[in-house]
């Protein structure tokens, strides 16, 4: 993960680099480097050290009663059937919701992109917009429209359907969640997919039109397979994205009703609520392992093209 | 995108086609925003009688009074603003400065900054937040102001932002000042800085926008209602809320906590689009 990607600097034109340079360097970097320390490099590693240790929340002020246990935190973790569950909700939410944001947001990218030249920026706005919004507010909307009596009920009614109550019923409320992230997610797909296709050279098109190839052939033969190093990018920013999911699940249904709807994120938030600290964070170091092992695909499978 | 002449005439039938479908989607995607909006404009009385109506009977402003003049929701805006302002003034100088080094100077340890600029936007925050919450409390900022910003004051995604600029700034103009005697401090300022304002605004815009919405950490750090921010005051307000049902409330703190972002993002939607395309990150 960490030596991916070096600078650039040919070794032979390297500037000469004194001691000096390079404490003027690290000071220009002290600021990040001080928060990147204290937030991401220590907590990564103690995160570690608490998931081998029976730690919880009221040994904060006696470390000393702290015990190592081992893996057995991990070992509880594969005995217990509401992790199990979390981890199935988890893969269902990114089996899902990746394919759909991704969906989503290429046809609009694709329908931006090709012909459509008025109000393109008004459209590209529009999509976007869910992006920026706050997840709190918008989850508020959702419980208003999901409502046993809400809005969405409200367009059943007039068509003749009597409307559940989504988020109380275990089937239904995991479909509802989903809908919440791909409606916020997708206008980031479609902007990655719109500079992805702005990329793919005019005359290459031009070439295949005169040689009588239609639209179809032409998205089929030219546009995926020069979009394929983007369209893997999106897959691996939107599944490690997904695959931490929290906010969705926690302001809708709190991971309820019955567990239908919680996440590992979630199911880590609430151990730590319990004051768990050790289980916590061995669960939280499986989310680290499969968030990595998604990395490294993405950069085996992005290296040959970039 | 196609060859113009081929398909003029497929064409005339399919665009308006096109757009039939978009504008579709376009008005699918904001029926959450007509909702919210027509639904705090509605009296209490109305959205109880009625939760799912479509349009107010008569338009007032009565929630939004009534918001603010809930305890402590004036309180959970100033601190939203504050955290907004110190998160992104740390991004402005932790991140162009880092930028500038890992671009444009050379030095040992490169490498490995570089790395940890990396791996620090793959993290999951799942991984740390308890030991990270340990950390705030060891450095006595929990339930602070200063604790709920601190950890998002240098966005590894700023750096990243700042440091593919700073590539394209043409090395001559630094080694001419360099060899006229100029310290890399002087540089930085007078030189590297002037010319990196499209790139400082996108920074600026990724960070107020990260600081203004983000929701599991303050929800963490904050534990006293006085150094709530607005989503985590807002989600206490709705979970409180949600018992009498006071929709009203939570319709109109929604619009106030995402009208801000959403006028912004309008005037500077360039920014926004610029620093996901351009990154592939949030």
């Amino acid at each position: 993960m960490t030596a991916t990607i070096g600078p650039t600097t040919p070794r032979g034109a390297r500037r000469p680099r004194g001691a000096r340079r390079t404490a003027v360097a690290w000071l220009f970097l002290a600021p990040f480097a001080l928060v990147f320390l204290l937030y991401t490099a220590i907590p990564t590693v103690a995160a570690l050290g608490f998931s081998l240790t029976d730690l919880r929340g009221t040994d904060l002020r006696h470390p000393l009663a702290v015990n190592f246990t081992g893996i057995q935190n991990y070992l509880r973790l594969l005995e217990d059937p509401s992790f199990l569950r979390d981890m199935l909700n988890t893969v269902l939410f990114v089996a899902v919701g990746v394919p759909l944001t991704m969906g989503i947001g290429f046809a609009l990218a694709l329908v931006l992109n090709s012909g459509i030249r008025r109000l393109r920026g008004t459209f590209r706005t529009v999509f976007f917009a869910p992006v920026v919004t706050n997840v709190v507010a918008v989850a508020m909307i959702w419980q208003y429209a999901f409502n046993a009596n809400g809005t969405v009920n409200k367009v059943l009614g007039a068509v003749g359907f009597a409307g559940p109550n989504w988020l109380d019923d275990t089937h239904l409320a995991m479909p509802v969640v989903i809908a919440l992230g791909v409606w916020r997610n997708f206008g980031i797909a479609m902007v990655l997919f719109l500079a992805g296709l702005q990329a793919v050279p005019h005359d290459v098109y031009e070439a295949a039109s005169l040689d009588g190839a239609g639209r179809w052939r032409q998205l089929r033969h030219i546009t995926l397979p020069l979009l394929m190093p983007t369209t893997l990018m999106v897959s691996v920013l939107l599944t490690v994205f997904y695959l931490q999911v929290f906010d969705e699940p926690y302001l809708l249904t709190d991971g309820g009703p019955l567990g239908s709807t919680e996440s590992v994120a979630l199911y880590t938030y609430h151990q730590f609520g319990v004051g768990e600290f050790g289980v916590s964070s061995a669960a939280s170091f499986v989310m680290l392992l499969l968030v990595t092992l998604v990395s490294i695909v993405q950069f085996r499978m992005l290296r040959p093209r970039t | 995108m196609t060859g113009e002449r081929t398909h003029m005439r497929r064409r005339s039938v399919a665009r308006p086609l096109l757009y039939g479908a978009l504008v579709l989607c376009a008005l699918l995607t904001m029926l959450p925003f007509v909702w919210v909006t027509s639904g705090s404009l509605r009296s209490l009385d109305e959205i109880r009688s009625d939760p799912g109506a479509w349009l107010p009977q008569h338009v007032t402003l009565d929630n939004f009074v009534r918001l603010f003049q809930t305890e402590g929701f004036g309180r959970f805006l100033v601190n939203s603003i504050v955290v907004a302002v110190i998160v992104v003034a740390g991004n402005i100088v932790a991140a162009s400065a880092a930028g500038y080094a890992l671009a444009k100077l050379d030095f040992a340890g490169k490498r490995i900054a570089f790395g940890a600029v990396m791996a620090a936007m793959m993290v999951p925050f799942t991984t740390v937040f308890v030991t990270q919450f340990v950390i705030t409390v060891d450095l006595g900022f929990a339930d602070t102001l200063t604790g709920i910003a601190l950890p998002s004051m240098a966005l590894p995604l700023s750096v990243f932002i700042m440091r593919q600029y700073a590539l394209s700034v043409p090395d001559e103009l630094l080694e001419a000042a360099r060899i006229d005697g100029a310290g890399e401090f002087r540089i930085f300022f007078r030189i590297f800085l002037p010319l990196a304002g499209p790139a400082v605004a996108t920074i600026t815009i990724m960070s107020f926008l990260y600081s203004w919405n983000n929701f599991i950490w303050p929800l963490i750090v904050a534990q006293s209602t006085s150094s709530y921010t607005l989503p985590v005051g807002l989600a206490a307000t709705s979970q409180a809320a949600a018992h009498v049902t006071d929709y009203g409330l939570m319709l109109a703190g929604a619009i106030v906590v995402m009208l801000p972002v959403l006028v912004l993002f309008l005037f500077l939607q360039r920014y926004f689009v610029q620093g996901v395309s351009g990154t592939g990150m949030r």
